[in-house]
């Protein structure tokens, strides 16, 4: 497939929101009982939700970007009786909106108390929005990971692993940025931040691990035989129709040699889990410097994860490439 | 139910690309809008088309064999490239089986394409939209044509007939009989999307004939004699060679 940046920045930027949301809300969760101290509710979770924020519009603006008639992009939300894209497209405003009222019940200090737990245990407004706003980052993660993962043909994306790899991908990048963030905003977190952010980014590796291993043993279901139906063992096309190219040329072909594909795959091994969890397993024992760390270790694996999308998208062989293998 | 499609011989298609020019003048000049090139006297000419015909060799030099391929929308029985589509754009009429584009709602994502195994639909680059084959829908109900010009207009350009068009859910149609009596197949069948569109396999047209078909060696009512020589003085039926 020919990787579109427009899809590599919504997967990317959503991703980094959704797990900076969930980030907050774990500490959140943790404080409630005490786990870990309670963080000031402006400083913390107010801007550490506009920070969320910031990067899911980012998202939602470069996914403009990849649609031909913008104008319509209301229309996506009424199939999502059968389709994932329509799904996302219900549950990211959802979600980013659920973000935005999680970070004005803080701000405005809006907590009225909807239950008691047993233990005299305090559940207020702010956590309920947490609660739902959890549900709403899980459920964006399969919706965005299911668009790749339901596409049968695309054989490379259609493993549960897709979606697993998104969740975790995200969850990694967004928890170090909360890293990051904690380091100015709540010091006493950065610990627990970065530790959960390296073992997710230790899980990531071990999920993309599992997927590159996975693709590199398939073997093409569809071949020139079947596609045209005939059961020579020696074909070879001589024309394509269009001399200049068209959109099957275009739209299902990255146009890089797999030296280069393969020479990537390195590249973002290393920017999205080896140098991340080095910087990151650093700054928790280096607490003097954690912030240049850790905006380091988020800029570092932001910038692997680009090129980890840009290589998803073109390791998918579309079973379409086989009617275009020569122009004439 | 009924299933419009068309039935491709690839024993008759001689690669003329008259499919392609009339289908893609019929529906540039359609209510649909036209389907716009880039270039199209430069030097990298490209555009949409809803058909066209590739060229594959079989076999190896010397013995090969030029096959024609003319390639279009299959009109899936079970099309994945419907159910994906996000706005409803994409869909499958129920009284004949086209699947179609409702270019007023389309909004151009591509994920239909995407999820399309034939590459059967192109993006306009100028409508920004999604198009592909429509059978000639505003064609082949078109009261105001005779009955013989209500079919598509790659059926109506073929020179080789190499393109049948009918009901394909109809045993006694046209098509239906050529599926059964001449190997009709679908292309991808690994994928279970059920292409209504079906192809016609190459096959052996030499008739080769051995004397013990012509002398009936069988001879079941045991009364065939061999036929009578002539005799040396008689003349031959030319009355030219006679031996």
């Amino acid at each position: 497939m020919h990787p579109a940046f427009s899809v590599i920045f919504l997967t990317t930027l959503i991703g980094v929101g959704q797990g900076l949301f969930l980030a907050l809300f774990t500490a959140q969760s943790y404080a409630l009982f005490d786990l870990l101290p309670r963080q000031d509710s402006v400083g913390f979770y107010a801007c550490g939700s506009a920070l969320a924020l910031v990067f899911l519009v980012g998202g939602l603006i470069a996914s403009f970007f990849h649609l031909g008639r913008p104008e319509r992009a209301w229309r996506s939300a009424t199939q999502w009786r059968t389709s994932w894209l329509s799904r996302e497209v219900i549950v990211l405003p959802a979600f980013m909106g659920t973000v935005f009222l999680y970070g004005i019940a803080h701000l405005l200090e809006w907590k009225p108390v909807l239950a008691t737990l047993p233990g005299g245990i305090a559940i207020d407004l702010t956590v309920m929005l947490g609660i739902l706003g959890t549900g709403l980052a899980f459920a964006l993660f399969v919706c965005t990971g299911m668009i790749y993962a339901c596409l049968r043909f695309l054989r490379e994306w259609h493993t549960p692993l897709t979606v697993i790899n998104y969740v975790l991908l995200g969850g990694a990048s967004g928890f170090t940025l909360a890293a990051g963030f904690s380091a100015l905003a709540a010091p006493e977190l950065v610990r627990f931040f970065a530790g959960w952010a390296a073992v997710i980014t230790v899980l990531g590796l071990i999920g993309r691990v599992a997927s590159l291993f996975r693709n590199a043993r398939l073997k093409p279901k569809s071949t020139l035989q079947s596609a045209i139906g005939i059961k020579h063992p020696h074909i070879v096309q001589t024309t394509q129709g269009a001399m200049g190219g068209s959109f099957n040329t275009r739209e299902f072909f990255h146009g890089r040699s797999a030296t280069f594909l393969r020479s990537l795959r390195w590249w973002f091994l290393l920017a999205v889990f080896l140098v991340p969890t080095l910087l990151l397993g650093m700054a928790m024992t280096e607490t003097e410097a954690a912030l240049s760390f850790l905006s380091i270790a988020f800029a570092v694996q932001y910038v692997g994860l680009l090129v980890e999308r840009w290589f998803f998208f073109a390791q998918a062989n579309h079973p379409q490439n086989l009617y275009y293998q020569s122009v004439a | 139910m009924t299933q419009l499609a068309l039935v491709i011989d690839l024993n008759v298609c001689v690669g003329c690309h008259a499919c392609v020019t009339n289908c893609k003048e019929w529906n540039t000049s359609g209510e649909a809008g036209p389907m716009v090139d880039q270039n199209p006297y430069g030097k990298d000419p490209t555009g949409t088309f809803f058909n066209r015909v590739q060229t594959f060799e079989v076999g190896e030099f010397p013995n090969t064999e030029t096959v024609h391929f003319p390639k279009s929308c299959l009109h899936c029985e079970d099309p994945p490239c419907v159910p994906v589509c996000p706005t409803g754009a994409s869909y499958k009429r129920k009284e004949d089986g086209i699947v179609l584009v409702n270019y007023d709602k389309c909004i151009g994502c591509k994920y239909c394409s995407w999820a399309c195994p034939y590459g059967a639909r192109e993006v306009d680059e100028q409508q920004k939209v999604m198009k592909k084959c429509t059978l000639c829908v505003d064609r082949i109900y078109d009261t105001k044509m005779t009955e013989e010009e209500r079919r598509p207009a790659c059926v109506r350009a073929c020179p080789t007939s190499a393109r049948l068009f009918g009901d394909i859910h109809d045993p006694e149609s046209e098509v239906s009989h050529a599926i059964r009596e001449a190997g009709g197949y679908q292309l991808m069948p690994e994928w279970g999307t059920s292409p209504a569109n079906h192809y016609l396999p190459r096959r052996k047209i030499k008739l080769r004939i051995r004397v013990d078909e012509i002398e009936r060696a069988d001879n079941p009512l045991k009364i065939d004699g061999l036929l009578p020589k002539p005799d040396k003085a008689e003349p031959s039926l030319d009355d030219v060679t006679s031996w």
